[in-house]
């Protein structure tokens, strides 16, 4: 299958103006600009385009929720990627910048906004390069600024950079965080929608969801529908890592199956070592993880329901028969303790507890009643917290719990009897360190 | 006092200020040339940050300790950022890291006696797909092995020792050089 996303595959040199020209570049927004800001709202709408950064919310709908009357809105492209195994934003962004930004600029024409911004995350410095260069070759060509494409159109576009948080990816943490302040979220409503970037009405789009859109203008929603399933129309980036022979982003239809995407020759090429498959993180850090009766689920927003898990963003993290669950669900803990932007206290003081217990269970110092209290400390941050990273937070843990089970067990009862020392004397040691 | 920051980095900085209708947006890109200048957040990065935004310098401290990309200490002039994520750790960075660390004689968060490494494990780097990788000044160095870092450590201290005549820019400088000709935001 000829890509429709990752097209610098096929095409040398994508990134340079010239050539994204030669081969289509910028028609989907010429066409958009002969039909009009409503039509092509429609197109959008009609393509049922969801997001790809993981939530799945149709873009049009999304588009549509700007008050056309405001004299102020904005764009904003999130380029914050930071969820673990995620890594297919950072390649479009790298290969084909001009189809994020044409994605962009129709977004900016459809909802009638005169400014776009590309936040990327501080450590994608070097990956804004190649956007940088294509912004500059754009203005130089007279197709960003005043009157573009002789439409009447004004619109610019800069990119803007972050400094190292996972929270930034959150669209209201990442509206304060460029307007200069804390990444932090803030309490919906009123959503970006309504009072986003400086309380103006704000689009917030991830990268490879702006990437669908001017194909969709060249070609219609009828054609885009075509592809994938009824409910998950389009092309899907998937980034697999962790045990396959293959790892990589590969551009898939909706409703390919998972044990496809590890197994297929084309793409993961099968467990490496040729190991047994034993798990799988379907959606990066954020999804529960599920095991082998999930592997013939299509891929799709909803596909991973009957397994209480979820698509997200197709960040593929596979695990074979070596891996310790108990492990693998520290490390994604401790990684949420470490990303918890603090803002409000069960999220803050959740993960902190939740990795704590972890860690003494994973080395050994943990107790029967140790599962017990992670179950209840994760159950108690469910819809408390102002965002979703608290949310993710437990997923790691419950559902390696509801899978893995005899794992957490083990890990308690081999503990060495020194460790019950080490327990007694803790409580202790922490007074006098506290 | 004169503002180093202003001057190393004057037509980047007033293009960065271009970029927003409001200027304080500018600031994390004007902390990243800050540290640039002054090798991590010091007490004077900051107040030269807050001199050009025309705001308190606190404010600028609280953005230093909540970005993990300020450094609040002094650091080496390289920084190696080891990703140790649960993607890459499948794919042996945890084993990675204890390597480096035992290559550079340095602990986490430490810098060489010589003043030119510190190493730090951090959160996914978007290359899962290329573990073991790190970044070294956020310039990516991926698929890597113990050939291929001992490779990258002597060219790092060649570079080091033939000092800045000749210096290639940064990825801060390179990519945010861009900014110096972009047009206002706002008319």
């Amino acid at each position: 299958m000829a890509h429709m996303l990752l097209r610098h595959r096929e095409i040398e040199n994508l990134h340079l103006l010239d050539i994204y020209r030669r081969h289509g570049g910028y028609e989907g927004l010429q066409k958009a600009l002969e039909m009009g800001p409503q039509e092509t709202l429609n197109v959008v709408k009609k393509a049922n385009v969801r997001g790809r950064g993981g939530a799945g919310f149709p873009a049009g709908i999304k588009w549509g929720f700007i008050p056309q009357d405001a004299p102020v809105k904005y764009v904003v492209v999130n380029a914050d990627e930071s969820e673990t195994g995620t890594f297919k934003d950072r390649e479009l962004l790298e290969g084909n910048p001009h189809q994020v930004i044409e994605g962009a600029l129709i977004a900016a024409f459809a909802v009638g906004a005169e400014l776009v911004y590309c936040y990327f995350r501080g450590e994608f410095l070097q990956v804004g390069e190649h956007f940088e260069q294509a912004l500059r070759d754009l203005r130089q060509n007279g197709l960003l600024g005043e009157n573009i494409l002789g439409s009447g159109f004004n619109c610019q576009v800069y990119s803007s950079y972050g400094a190292g948080a996972y929270i930034c990816g959150e669209e209201t943490a990442l509206l304060a965080s460029l307007q200069g302040d804390l990444g932090q979220p803030w309490s919906k409503p009123p959503f970006p929608a309504q009072a986003g970037l400086y309380g103006k009405p704000t689009v917030v789009n991830n990268v490879e969801t702006l990437a669908n859109i001017p194909p969709i203008l060249v070609n219609g929603a009828e054609w885009y529908l075509q592809m994938g399933t009824e409910d998950s129309p389009g092309p899907k980036i998937v980034c697999l890592s962790g045990h396959v022979k293959r790892p990589g982003n590969y551009e898939v239809p909706m409703g390919i199956t998972y044990r496809e995407l590890i197994f297929g020759e084309q793409y993961g090429g099968g467990m490496l070592n040729d190991n047994a498959f034993k798990a799988l993180l379907p959606s990066g850090g954020s999804g529960p993880v599920v095991t082998e009766e999930a592997l013939d689920a299509p891929l799709s927003f909803d596909g991973l329901k009957p397994y209480d898990s979820l698509m997200g963003s197709a960040s593929m993290i596979v695990m074979d028969e070596t891996t310790d669950m108990v492990w693998a669900a520290w490390k994604m803990i401790d990684f949420f303790r470490h990303e918890s932007c603090g803002k409000c206290t069960p999220c803050r003081e959740g993960t902190y507890w939740l990795e704590r217990v972890m860690n003494n269970v994973y080395h050994g110092r943990g107790t029967e009643k140790d599962i017990a209290l992670l179950e209840s400390v994760a159950k108690n941050m469910q819809g408390k917290c102002l965002c979703a990273l608290g949310e993710f937070a437990t997923s790691p843990i419950l559902s390696t719990i509801r899978h893995f089970l005899d794992e957490y067990k083990a890990k308690v009862r081999s503990r060495p009897a020194s460790a019950d020392a080490e327990m007694e004397a803790a409580p202790q040691a922490a007074a006098v360190a506290g | 006092m004169a503002n180093q920051l202003r001057e190393q980095y004057g037509e980047i900085v007033d293009g960065l200020l271009r970029r927003y209708p409001q200027k304080k947006s500018a600031i994390l890109p004007l902390m990243h040339l800050a540290q640039r200048v002054h090798g991590y957040m010091s007490q004077v990065a900051m107040n030269e940050v807050a001199e050009i935004l025309d705001i308190d310098s606190t404010h600028v401290l609280s953005l230093a300790g909540f970005y993990t990309l300020y450094y609040e200490e002094p650091v080496g002039k390289y920084v190696l950022e080891v990703c140790t994520d649960l993607a890459c750790a499948l794919r042996g960075a945890d084993e990675f890291l204890e390597m480096v660390l035992q290559k550079l004689q340095v602990g986490v968060d430490e810098m060489t006696e010589d003043g030119l490494f510190t190493v730090k494990p951090v959160m996914c780097l978007a290359a899962c797909d290329k573990a073991p990788m790190l970044q070294c000044n956020l310039r990516y160095y991926e698929n890597l092995n113990e050939e291929k870092f001992d490779a990258l450590i002597a060219q790092l201290r060649a570079e080091a020792e033939a000092d800045a005549a000749d210096r290639e820019p940064t990825v801060i400088e390179r990519t945010l050089s861009y900014a110096a000709g972009d047009p206002p935001a706002t008319k």
